[in-house]
């Protein structure tokens, strides 16, 4: 019991970068952009998190920056594939190279340094419950503001009228133009939000998950969240579903690593079971091609030109 | 105002004048960086792209980190064209290393023979590697995209396995090293005094061949039909699938073989240090040399600079190596940007009262 409460609580930490990230990255999909650079924006998050918490003493402030520092990155992508009308797919590779060399860079001085970790807000009661108590009601407070976040996507594309707008310049932008969308500023509000949630992912992982900066720490946890909207079907229900079964794969690879059972597996092939584990995913998902093209905004990746008269 | 204006037809001179935009821009914002930095700009310039050219040796160094650059964005520019997206060449890098290494450590050592022998398994590793998104891909219509990016996390680890743990050399005071290889497992130096080896030739060799395979042949111009215009390919027969295995493992094939030269010349041996970005740096060298062989020797040539002033910036000017990844960074950024200039001219107007009471 103890056991399965732990692995359930690790789960939902481990599953939180994942879901903010692929959140992001739906609703920037949703309107027909593809951004690739998750990785990148996840990086620079993570970093300017770091540095921000770090230098001014303060979590709010550290998740402020992350989510800046996403968003600015996202920013470049929108306007080359906007405006200067590039492939998505390079612009999206440019970021995530960009992005993580960049964190690299601007991180150096700060590796090996550690921040105090955020005390988790343990909800009288509820979190006294069997099992789930911890898991849900005894989190850090970004766990519970991500719920949030999540609900918001949710009711914002179920029922209000941007939720409505965003769909329809993903579905066909010409079609969204003609009746009098300003598609443009859709898709750059769309990749801007994916953005801001990247980095808010990436600034979740330097200060909430592991309150520190090292090279290579997101460790393709962005591209695990793109396999993620695939997975879900660019369904936000089913993107949390998806967040919390891949950080339970990651949580049990670490359980049984350090287990006392002494399993003889090499430690890295356990590692290298999430990364086995979207392929996998990936593969059960895209065979339903009837499935992904239903689903798949069918703008996805191409570009828009307003044609002035 | 400034207003962009569609062209008839592609400039096909901008084509060539991009690149060089793109790398002047991204030299300007290095020096920019520099001098932000506090560094002196000059002397980050000496650092980056004067100092290592000085000497014979720099120059064979230089010449030497070109050819793994070279090698993978050759591959991959073959898949690119046909709209491939293989970006998991730094994993195939990995399993060609790791293939040639076997080779190395229990096939024997007889001249020529082992090298050979060495080459082959690189090859089919690499490209065995590529094989499994393109068979998800053909099969399974998964993203090869994403699946060869996640295989390069498991390539990664698959390498740290082996080195770590059953090719690691005993006497090596427990580093995560293989024992450095026999002299017949190593190819052949090209010039005295130096590292630089038979690669070079490997290199010119791949460059050759893909420019034949895909400026000559019929099935190159099936792939250049098949990246350009998705709908004319299939209305002219193209077959898709045969496009993603050709693309993905040529690919792995040529990533594999640059692989087996890292392990096979100046490293000597395996460790679990053996990719260094190689990979991903040739998705950028790629697209710089335009998709075309002549270019992608340029943009390697250029890209090894980045990767070796990286290094000397580390010791001559205190700062991280990964400079050199934000520089590749921004030359894919300013790359792109500056190529909606093929397609279209800038025009520059005067807002007059007409349009800007137009809104």
């Amino acid at each position: 019991m103890e056991l399965l409460s732990a692995i359930l609580f690790a789960t939902v930490v481990a599953g939180t970068p994942l879901l903010l990230v692929a959140l992001g990255e739906l609703i920037c999909e949703k309107s027909g952009m593809l951004n690739l650079g998750a990785e990148g924006m996840m990086s620079v998050g993570a970093v300017a998190a770091f540095v921000m918490a770090f230098t001014f003493e303060s979590t709010l402030l550290g998740v402020a920056g992350g989510i800046v520092a996403g968003a600015l990155l996202s920013l470049v992508f929108a306007f080359i594939t906007v405006h200067l009308m590039a492939n998505q797919v390079a612009s999206g590779l440019a970021v995530a190279i960009f992005g993580v060399g960049l964190a690299a860079f601007l991180g150096k001085p700060f590796e090996a340094k550690v921040l105090p970790s955020v005390k988790p807000v343990e909800i009288p009661f509820l979190s006294e419950l069997p099992i789930i108590g911890q898991a849900l009601f005894a989190q850090q407070w970004m766990v519970y503001a991500t719920w949030v976040i999540f609900a918001g996507v949710v009711w914002f594309l179920a029922k209000t009228r941007g939720g409505l707008v965003l769909k329809a310049v993903g579905e066909s932008p010409e079609a969204a133009n003609a009746v009098g969308i300003d598609v443009i500023r859709v898709r750059y509000l769309a990749v801007l939000f994916g953005g801001a949630m990247a980095g808010l992912g990436g600034a979740f992982l330097s200060l909430f998950y592991t309150p520190m900066w090292a090279e290579g720490m997101v460790a393709g946890k962005g591209w695990i969240a793109l396999a993620l909207v695939v997975f879900a079907t660019w369904r936000p229900g089913r993107v949390l579903f998806g967040a919390y079964l891949f950080g339970g794969v990651m949580i049990a690879q670490l359980f049984v690593q350090s287990s006392p059972m002494q399993i003889k597996i090499p430690a890295q092939f356990l590692s290298a079971l999430p990364y086995i584990a979207t392929i996998v995913v990936l593969v059960l998902i895209s065979s339903n091609v009837k499935m992904i093209r239903l689903n798949s905004p069918a703008s996805l990746g191409k570009p828009f030109r307003k044609e002035r008269a | 105002m400034i207003r962009l204006e569609a062209r008839e037809a592609p400039n096909t001179t901008m084509r060539v004048v991009t690149p060089v935009l793109a790398i002047a821009l991204t030299i300007l914002t290095g020096l920019l960086i520099f001098a932000l930095l506090g560094k002196d700009p000059v002397r980050g310039f000496e650092v980056f792209f004067v100092n290592p050219l000085k000497t014979k040796y720099g120059i064979s160094e230089w010449l030497l980190k070109a050819t793994p650059l070279a090698l993978c964005a050759a591959g991959l520019a073959v898949g690119f064209r046909a709209s491939v997206w293989n970006i998991g060449a730094e994993g195939q890098f990995i399993l060609g290393a790791i293939g040639a290494t076997f080779v190395a450590l229990y096939a024997g050592a007889v001249p020529i023979l082992t090298l050979v022998l060495m080459v082959l398994a690189g090859v089919a590793a690499g490209a065995a590697w590529a094989a499994i998104p393109a068979f998800l891909k053909t099969r399974f219509n998964a993203s090869e995209i994403l699946v060869s990016l996640m295989l390069v996390y498991v390539a990664e680890l698959l390498v740290s396995w082996l080195v770590f743990g059953p090719l690691r050399d005993p006497m090596g005071f427990n580093f995560p090293q293989t024992v450095m290889f026999e002299p017949e497992a190593l190819l052949p130096i090209l010039l005295p005094g130096t590292r630089l080896n038979l690669v070079l030739g490997f290199v010119l060799m791949v460059l050759i061949a893909t420019y034949i395979l895909v400026f000559k042949t019929h099935l190159g111009f099936k792939m250049r039909v098949a990246g350009e215009s998705p709908n004319a390919a299939r209305y002219a027969g193209v077959p898709a699938r045969t496009m993603v295995w050709l693309g993905l493992l040529i690919g792995g094939a040529c990533a594999g073989l640059a692989g087996m030269a890292e392990v096979s010349g100046p490293m000597g041996q395996l460790t679990n240090k053996v990719g260094s970005g190689y990979g991903f740096a040739a998705i950028i060298v790629a697209f710089v040399g335009r998709l075309h062989p002549i270019g992608i020797g340029l943009a390697a040539l250029l890209m090894a600079l980045f990767f070796i002033g990286g290094e000397q910036a580390q010791q001559y000017l205190g700062l991280p190596g990964s400079i050199s990844k934000v520089f590749q960074g921004l030359l894919l950024f300013y790359l792109l940007a500056t190529d909606v200039l093929i397609n279209y001219r800038i025009r520059f107007t005067r807002a007059s009262a007409l349009t800007s009471g137009a809104r």
